[in-house]
């Protein structure tokens, strides 16, 4: 792991999110183990890996979603901008406003299309009028490539629309509180090879604003989305490094038999 | 009474059948089971059947259409003997016992099961009919629509339901009033806050409540929650100087309501998948946010479905008003007055020495059957809104 | 795609805005909400609990006199037969007036001398019930007549009530049936130890008593008539029930009838125990001529009831054996019948007693549907043993508190709390029993 590390250095100064020891523990499992990992803005990191090896439960780490679970525990440092998030006067609440996350399995509330929307900016009061609101919902829309599909039934329920389509929704409604990272939980597996492509292509697009961090179990979605590949194994980071060499030059044994498909 | 003593005789001579009937089988085969279609077993069971079915019909007609005479007696044995005898004749290697013995049983099985519509039937019809007579007597008209509930012994009664109606309707709004907020908070922390711990301890302190049988939610009415209604509020505000009111029965209703409510929530608010919560938290919601915004409208159906049914069980109840309203037929709007509600007078004209030809008695019947009719579609109506929310989260 | 023009500066996240202040304020209201709903919850239990126990634990102890009694031979069997048939003669006036004599000794001897007190005053603290209970020991035991014997009878309803506060000497001043020098007196006899407060076994085996002897009224024929009442739903809705469930769960076909079924037992579970009443009423005795008050009528009642309770929880337990081994008898051969009998039934069967047993403490408890079958009768006969006696009159314990909450006497009402305490006894040993089960039995597949 200190090979991978030297091999890309962690400057700190330009990663948007910094991660230092951390540990996660279920009731009497340890999840994660002893990360170090630097997030860069602006790019998308792929985090892979066999099912089970922690990497969702690391992507929880980055926004203290695992604080909801009452069997975790979680120590070591996650810095965003330098601040750390289990920093006692940070606020969950306002922490994940900036660090928006995108599920599994498509989740929208069983509300309208703008209310799913307009959910984010409400609660966290963003707009002030009607008007801005609605042109956040515009906004959001446009920005997850759904706008032109909903404009017409805004008022739908959200449930209505197809798995593709509630995908984008989430996504909307995911930065429509104005996050600077986005975290994404598996968000294709769910989903049909065409409406993986266009979210694919969603995300591709987002990396211009945001910090992407995507969990994915296809290797070849990694390969195609991201930037940056972090390889995940029986709860510790592995290797992590440029997308392209690490699936064209692993470092790490246990990385190539993954790539080459004889574990996972 | 010489009834039981004759089931009791069937009873023995079925064990005895049974005995017979498998030594018999034995028998038949030289001793080897593998001889017999069927294990000795069956064989035994098969006698008993074939023994205690027609004697036991037999005997529920005979009681039905009168007491039971000796010579009843002597002919359901008779019959009984006769079918034990005319079995065991019948017992031989090839007979198929096990196949006549499970078919039998499923028979019985299916009876049984028929019990349940048997019950329904019997509610409906056996109040229709006394509905019936009570119509022919007074009319339908009046009952549902006079605003006066005086009912003479002499006769010429008025028995105008609306009056029974408004006190079963205020005193369930107000125990509804009490309850659904209580319990439904009670509920919400339960799935969404509460340590498993806290969970443990306390959910079955709340179910407690819901296995307190009536009467002593009436009583606890009666000697505790009126003295305290009448003498703290009802009479220094000057609004009333019984201890029985409709919110001494509501309250104490409600009280009995809130396990009822809670539990019901909780089922429902548990079956909110967990990836809306997520989602929620997610965005930056706080648990509260999450709840109100997203869980309970979510949850909405399954609660209203709740309600309805706490609505039900609230206006069919019967002990706690009848202690705790009064037995006054009002049309009032201060809930510090005493009222009645049907339950109450379906109580009071059919206790005691009852003249099944008068209308005042025969009015119970009528008051059943509406309340029946309103539970009824509450309860139906309700359960078709659960099932259906159940169905969308499964 | 211009930017979005949220007014959300990237700020720090160690600093908390206002919003974000006011909406955990928010949040831990709504929490407070919850815990305040919960203990409210618990506050009525503890209130309800807090009430019955305050005024009904009184009623297990009960003020006697403690009195030597000469049983004269002159006043009480002037034949000298000692033939029970001729002593029968003498009625409870006859011993009344043995056990005032006795009384009035005593309290002569005593050194009792309180202003104002008549004779009538001194025989008026016994209870009127104590003469027959005498007379009832006497004629079953005539070999007691001459001589003289310790004995403690009861005391009068009032004298109980002023040993248990709730006679004062200034409510005695306004009531007709005890005057202040009764109070005197009783407090002067309990100084010298001829009256006290003892543990009231009558309560639970006496019958109910008419409604100017509270002091007398026990629990005894409703214990008893509740337990036939049991007896018949336990011999009635298990058979019943754990065969229907048995067919909707293991046999039943995808149709009408099922569906029919099913929708019943659903809607019957939620149906108002009073309108089983009616139907009792109606069908059982009007009908099929049954008699009025008797347990037998009740348990058929309470059985309908409880049927639909017992056909859900036996169902849940039969769903929870799983279909691996019912395959596994089926491909030994079984046939389904017997897969179920010899292999489900059996595993199921904790968890249908369990839910059996809940269902007799619904039942237990259940009084409206019993006050349309005559059950509210004044019945003071014990019913004989079963099978005759499910159709004696009896009374139930549900029942019986209603009654004693109808009389006008207020020492009826710690009564009826008493009863309380005996039925929650009741309900909480066999929930106890249900949850020790659970434990016991339970297995997770």
């Amino acid at each position: 792991m200190k090979d991978t590390l030297t091999e890309t250095p962690a400057t700190t100064d330009t990663a948007k999110i910094a991660v230092r020891g951390l540990q996660v523990h279920y009731a009497d499992t340890h999840a994660v183990r002893d990360v170090d990992v630097d997030i860069p803005d602006k790019a998308v990191t792929a985090l892979i890996g066999p099912s089970g090896c922690g990497k969702s439960t690391f992507l929880r780490c980055l926004n203290r979603m695992n604080d909801t679970i009452p069997a975790a525990r979680v120590t070591g440092e996650v810095r965003i901008d330098g601040e750390d998030i289990h920093d006692p006067r940070v606020d969950p609440v306002q922490l994940r406003a900036k660090v928006g996350m995108v599920f599994q399995k498509p989740n929208p509330f069983p509300k309208s299309i703008r209310d799913n929307v307009a959910y984010g900016p409400k609660i966290h009061g963003l707009t002030r009028t009607r008007a801005e609101l609605d042109e956040v919902v515009e906004k959001s829309l446009r920005r997850a490539a759904l706008w032109d599909e909903v404009k017409d039934r805004l008022n739908a329920p959200g449930t209505g629309l197809s798995g593709g389509q509630q995908q984008r929704l989430c996504i909307a409604r995911a930065i429509a509180t104005a996050p600077e990272i986005l975290l994404m939980d598996e968000p294709c597996s769910a989903l049909d090879p065409i409406a993986t492509a266009q979210i694919e292509e969603l995300i591709d697009e987002l990396r211009n604003r945001f910090a992407v961090v995507i969990v994915t179990h296809s290797m070849q979605q990694a390969a195609r989305v991201s930037q940056r590949t972090a390889f995940f194994h029986l709860g510790r980071m592995v290797e992590y490094g440029d997308t392209g060499e690490l699936f064209t030059n692993p470092a790490d044994p246990r990385t190539e038999s993954y790539i080459s498909g004889r574990i996972g | 009474m010489s009834a039981i003593w004759t089931l009791l005789t069937l009873l023995i001579l079925a064990a005895l059948g049974f005995a017979l009937g498998r030594a018999r089988a034995l028998a038949s085969a030289g001793g080897d089971i593998r001889a017999l279609h069927s294990l000795p077993g069956h064989y035994g069971w098969a006698t008993v059947l074939f023994t205690l079915v027609p004697a036991l019909s037999l005997l529920a007609l005979l009681t039905m259409a009168a007491p039971l005479t000796p010579a009843g007696t002597v002919a359901v044995v008779a019959l009984a003997l006769a079918a034990l005898a005319w079995s065991l004749r019948r017992i031989a290697p090839d007979f198929r016992a096990r196949r006549t013995v499970e078919r039998g049983v499923l028979v019985l099985l299916v009876l049984a099961a028929c019990v349940a519509i048997a019950t329904t039937a019997g509610i409906v019809l056996s109040m229709l009919f006394e509905t019936q007579n009570f119509f022919a007597q007074y009319g339908w008209r009046d009952f549902f629509l006079s605003t006066t509930w005086a009912p003479r012994f002499q006769g010429n009664s008025d028995l105008g339901i609306l009056p029974l109606l408004w006190g079963t309707l205020y005193v369930s709004f107000i125990a509804l009033v009490f309850a659904v907020p209580v319990g439904l908070f009670a509920a919400i922390y339960m799935a969404e806050y509460a340590s498993r711990r806290f969970r443990a301890i306390v959910k079955p302190g709340i179910e407690v409540l819901a296995g307190i049988p009536t009467i002593v939610y009436g009583l606890f009415a009666l000697i505790t929650v009126g003295p305290l209604l009448r003498d703290y509020f009802a009479q220094p505000l000057g609004v009333g100087s019984s201890g029985s009111s409709v919110m001494t029965a509501g309250l104490v209703m409600g009280i009995m309501l809130i396990p009822f409510v809670s539990s019901l929530s909780d089922d429902i608010i548990a079956q909110v998948p967990q990836s809306l919560r997520d989602g929620s938290l997610g965005l930056g919601a706080t648990r509260s946010e999450t709840i109100c915004q997203v869980i309970l409208p979510a949850a909405l159906p399954g609660i209203v479905g709740a309600v309805l049914l706490a609505a039900s069980r609230a206006i069919g109840e019967t002990m706690i008003v009848v202690l705790g309203a009064g037995a006054a037929a009002k049309l009032s709007l201060n809930p510090f007055e005493a009222m009645t509600t049907i339950t109450v007078k379906i109580v009071s004209q059919l206790t005691g020495d009852s003249d099944f030809a008068a209308p005042e008695t025969l009015v119970a019947f009528a008051l059943g059957l509406t309340l029946f009719a309103i539970t009824l579609c509450l309860n139906v109506l309700a359960l078709a809104i659960v099932r259906k929310y159940r169905e969308q989260y499964e | 795609m211009s930017d979005i023009s949220c007014p959300a500066p990237a700020q720090s996240l160690l600093k908390r805005g206002d919003r974000t202040a006011r909406r955990h304020a928010a949040e831990a209201r709504f929490r407070a909400c919850g815990l305040g709903a919960i203990l409210i919850g618990l506050a009525a239990l503890a209130v309800l609990l807090a009430s019955v126990l305050t005024s009904g634990l009184g009623a297990f102890r009960q003020s006697y006199i403690h009195l030597p009694i000469h049983l004269s031979e002159a006043e009480l069997d002037q034949s000298g037969t000692r033939d029970t048939e001729v002593m029968k003669k003498v009625t409870t006036i006859g011993y009344g007036k043995v056990i005032d004599k006795a009384l009035a000794e005593a309290v002569a001897q005593a050194g009792i001398a309180i202003d104002g007190l008549t004779d009538d005053d001194i025989s008026g603290i016994i209870s009127r019930e104590a003469a027959a209970q005498v007379r009832d020991m006497v004629l079953s035991n005539p070999d007691l007549i001459g001589e003289t014997i310790d004995l403690s009878v009861l005391a009068n309803g009032r004298i109980d009530g002023y040993l248990k506060g709730r006679v004062t000497a200034e409510s005695a001043a306004l009531d007709s049936n005890v005057s202040p020098a009764q109070l005197q007196l009783a407090d002067a006899m309990m100084e010298r130890g001829l009256l006290s407060l003892d543990f009231n076994a009558a309560f639970l085996t006496a019958p109910d008593a008419s409604d100017q002897r509270p002091e007398a009224a026990g629990l005894g024929v409703a214990i008893l008539g509740s337990a036939y009442m049991m007896l018949i739903v336990l011999a009635l809705a298990l058979p019943i029930g754990v065969a229907a469930s048995i067919y909707l769960e293991e046999f039943a076909p995808k149709n009408r009838l099922t569906d029919l079924i099913e929708v019943n037992i659903a809607n019957l579970a939620a149906v108002p125990s009073i309108v089983f009443g009616i139907l009792g009423l109606a069908i059982f005795i009007n009908f099929a001529g049954l008699p009025q008050s008797a347990p037998v009528v009740g348990g058929l009642v309470l059985t309908l009831m409880t049927l639909p309770t017992i056909i859900i929880a036996t169902r849940a337990s039969l769903k929870a054996v799983p279909p691996s081994i019912r395959e596994a008898a089926l491909g030994l051969g079984a046939s389904r019948m017997q897969a179920v009998f010899h292999h489900v039934l059996p595993l199921a069967a904790p968890g249908i007693l369990t839910g059996t047993i809940l269902g007799l403490a619904q039942a237990l408890g259940e009084t409206a549907p019993l006050l349309l079958i005559g059950m509210v009768a004044f019945v003071r006969e014990y019913p004989a043993a079963p099978p005759e006696g499910l159709f004696d009159p009896a009374s139930a314990l549900p029942v019986q508190i209603y009654n004693w909450t109808q009389r006008a006497d207020p020492a009826f009402v710690e009564r009826a709390s008493g009863a309380i305490i005996v039925l929650l006894a009741f309900l909480l040993v066999m929930n106890a029993a249900a949850i020790l089960l659970r434990r016991r039995f339970e297995r997770r597949w």
